[in-house]
């Protein structure tokens, strides 16, 4: 099992490896550069003074050269200069990465601790009442754009019964590592996680419920049943575990729908994650930013489906690895 | 005569299709005794799997209705409620399915599998729980059992995981065996294995069988009485040696007659004309097999026809028998084909 998980851990590098270079490329093809980003339409600024940053930044060089050197700082931890925030790409994604782990961490627990009864309930008892109530919240689940959703949430619960605040991660005013601070960084995460979460329930709540209508008919639940195991017992120790792989195997797609939410999201609630500052870079030109966003969300998703594949192979014995 | 273990009375399973019910078992009435097997034979959806899934309880209740009584161990088990039921199955009723590919649940181990209904029906420690599951896999004929018993479905072949359903089946040594097509999805080399297997285990233990099947080889071999059923009902009952020797019924003959080794030589199979009705389209007045025999006139058939005792202990349904013929020019219209079995 170690040998396994350190194999599928050092496959990870030829594919990040991979990944940087189409993003370098990509965010190189992108119309314009940092320069053109921060300082087009300035008219202090002139073409030639342009041309002469662009030079001294190294901008002119062909592209593997310039990927080349960020490559070589990237493995130590450099991501180079934000040409738009004068700072360095480290420090401006310090505090950031942290917001959007707990954001989307939270967000996918919530996803699940909602999802996984849901949809056990509407598999379990197909047709009944409350399997119409789970599918018909699915339906809108899955209709419903995220960013309405985000904006009706905040409209309710924030400005029509105040109960929760608008946004940002924290009040400004409290000091960090008190327990005020830490119950105002629950308050804030309360909406941006629910407005997220519940909608992004749909494709579990789905998937798990079709499978256990699916399992419900195999013939190893009737040897099950023929063995007198509780009707409990059938769903707990014969269904459910084998309804669960695809939900396991699932993981490192919820983990990339979970990025492209939290770009909605944090825009939304102002939340200070990366997403916010995806989408200013992004606006902005400023590509060093971009490229490290990138590979942050990248590298999240190649973890997520190791992570898919670590659990199937515990789980499920005709893919275990030797 | 020995003690009846299981005693189905007038069971009749009907299952809902689109608002109305239709009788797949209908008024059916089978008694098995101690160390007796009983065979139950006849085509693909005549309700020989419906009747076993009935005795069990494992027919989804929201769509199956249920009538007449299963009489087993002094209790009638179509009244018993899921808890009370499950006390029974796995314990005096062991049941072995037919597609050993799919019984078994693949996430869990051999081990796990067999030691499940001893969970619920025995108070063992785990050590003695090992210690009986490996001794039921050595019974079933599995000579590495230590190794088996960590293995997982998907290492074990199908001959291999039909003994491991077995071994499941008799976990809790059962007093009624419900087998139903246990060789149907095997390969014939492993046929005969498991046949030989049954039939050893049989000699050992006193069970009652129900075996479920359409290979008239293998009633032949193992059952000491059959009850061949046609469209949900049983139209002839009688033991092994008299129904081979003089079968009654038009549909037993049929049957006996398709068989390829009893053709002496003859060219032509006997086919039986036309196909079985499906639920929905069964004509229910009348001998159900007429329209199969449309040469012999109506009039030979009852009205109702009910079961007759025609030889002392042969049962058999209808009067049609009495001047049923093969017809010389109907004595088969396909080839003879060496690879049909059944």
């Amino acid at each position: 099992m170690l040998k396994f998980i350190l194999r599928r851990t050092l496959l990870m590098i030829p594919q990040l490896i991979l990944l940087s270079i189409i993003i370098f490329m990509l965010a190189k093809m992108m119309p314009g550069d940092a320069l053109t980003g921060a300082f087009q339409g300035n008219p202090d600024v002139s073409l030639e003074q342009l041309e002469k940053l662009r030079e001294k930044a190294g901008l002119n060089d062909p592209w593997y050269q310039q990927y080349g050197r960020w490559l070589g700082n990237a493995v130590q931890g450099d991501f180079g200069k934000s040409y738009v925030h004068q700072q360095k790409v480290t420090s401006l994604l310090a505090g950031k990465v942290e917001n959007t782990v707990i954001l989307s961490l939270f967000t996918l627990i919530v996803t699940y601790l909602i999802a996984l009864p849901l949809g056990i309930i509407a598999g379990r008892f197909t047709d009944s009442w409350a399997d119409k109530a789970i599918v018909t919240y699915n339906y809108f689940a899955f209709a419903t754009p995220l960013f309405v959703f985000a904006l009706l949430m905040m409209w309710f619960f924030a400005f029509v019964l105040g109960w929760l605040p608008y946004g940002s991660s924290v009040d400004i005013k409290l000091e960090s590592g008190t327990w005020d601070y830490f119950v105002s960084r629950a308050k804030h995460l309360v909406l941006p996680v629910l407005s997220g979460s519940l909608l992004a329930t749909f494709s579990t709540i789905q998937y798990l419920r079709n499978d256990i209508i699916d399992q419900k008919l195999r013939d190893y639940v009737k040897t099950a049943r023929a063995k007198g195991v509780p009707e409990a017992k059938v769903y707990t120790r014969h269904i459910l575990r084998n309804s669960l792989l695809p939900i396991a195997a699932f993981l490192g797609f919820e983990i990339t729908g979970l990025i492209g939410g939290s770009v909605f999201i944090e825009s939304i609630f102002s939340y200070p994650g990366l997403g916010y500052l995806f989408i200013q870079s992004i606006s902005t030109r400023d590509f060093t930013v971009v490229t490290a966003l990138v590979m942050i969300s990248g590298t999240a998703v190649i973890v997520g489906t190791m992570l898919s594949d670590i659990i199937l192979s515990i789980v499920d014995p005709r893919i275990r690895i030797e | 005569m020995k003690n009846p273990v299981l005693e189905i009375k007038n069971l009749s399973t009907s299952f809902n299709i689109k608002g109305d019910y239709y009788a797949a078992v209908d008024d059916v009435s089978i008694t098995v005794h101690e160390n007796e097997v009983v065979a139950i034979v006849g085509e693909s959806g005549c309700g020989k799997s419906a009747l076993a899934l009935s005795v069990m309880g494992l027919h989804n209740l929201k769509n199956t209705k249920l009538e007449g009584q299963v009489n087993f161990g002094g209790q009638n088990l179509l009244s018993l409620s899921r808890n009370a039921l499950n006390k029974v199955r796995g314990k005096d009723i062991g049941m072995i399915f037919q597609d050993p590919m799919t019984a078994l649940n693949p996430l869990a181990t051999i081990g796990r599998q067999i030691e499940e209904p001893m969970d619920y029906h025995m108070k063992l420690s785990a050590s003695d729980k090992k210690k009986r599951v490996l001794e039921l896999l050595r019974r079933v004929g599995i000579k590495n059992e230590q190794r088996v018993y960590e293995q997982y479905p998907h290492e074990l072949s199908g001959g291999m995981r039909q003994r491991v359903v077995i071994a499941i089946a008799l976990s809790c040594d059962p007093v009624l065996l419900l087998a139903d097509e246990p060789t149907t999805a095997l390969d014939v080399t492993i046929q005969a294995q498991i046949m030989d297997l049954m039939k050893e285990l049989q000699n050992q233990m006193k069970t009652g069988i129900i075996l479920i099947t359409h290979d008239l080889g293998v009633v032949a071999e193992m059952a000491d009485r059959v009850v061949v059923m046609y469209a949900g009902q049983v139209v002839e009952i009688a033991d092994v040696k008299e129904l081979f020797a003089n079968p009654l019924h038009p549909y037993t003959r049929s049957l006996l007659n398709s068989i390829p080794a009893n053709m002496e030589g003859k060219e032509k199979l006997h086919v039986i004309d036309g196909i079985v009705p499906s639920l929905q389209n069964l004509d229910r007045t009348g001998c159900r097999f007429a329209p199969r025999i449309e040469w012999i006139p109506a009039e030979d058939h009852e009205e109702r026809p009910e079961m007759h005792e025609a030889e002392p202990n042969h049962f058999v349904r209808c009067s049609c028998y009495k001047t049923f013929y093969f017809p010389e020019d109907r004595v088969g219209e396909r080839e003879y084909v060496a690879t049909e079995s059944e």
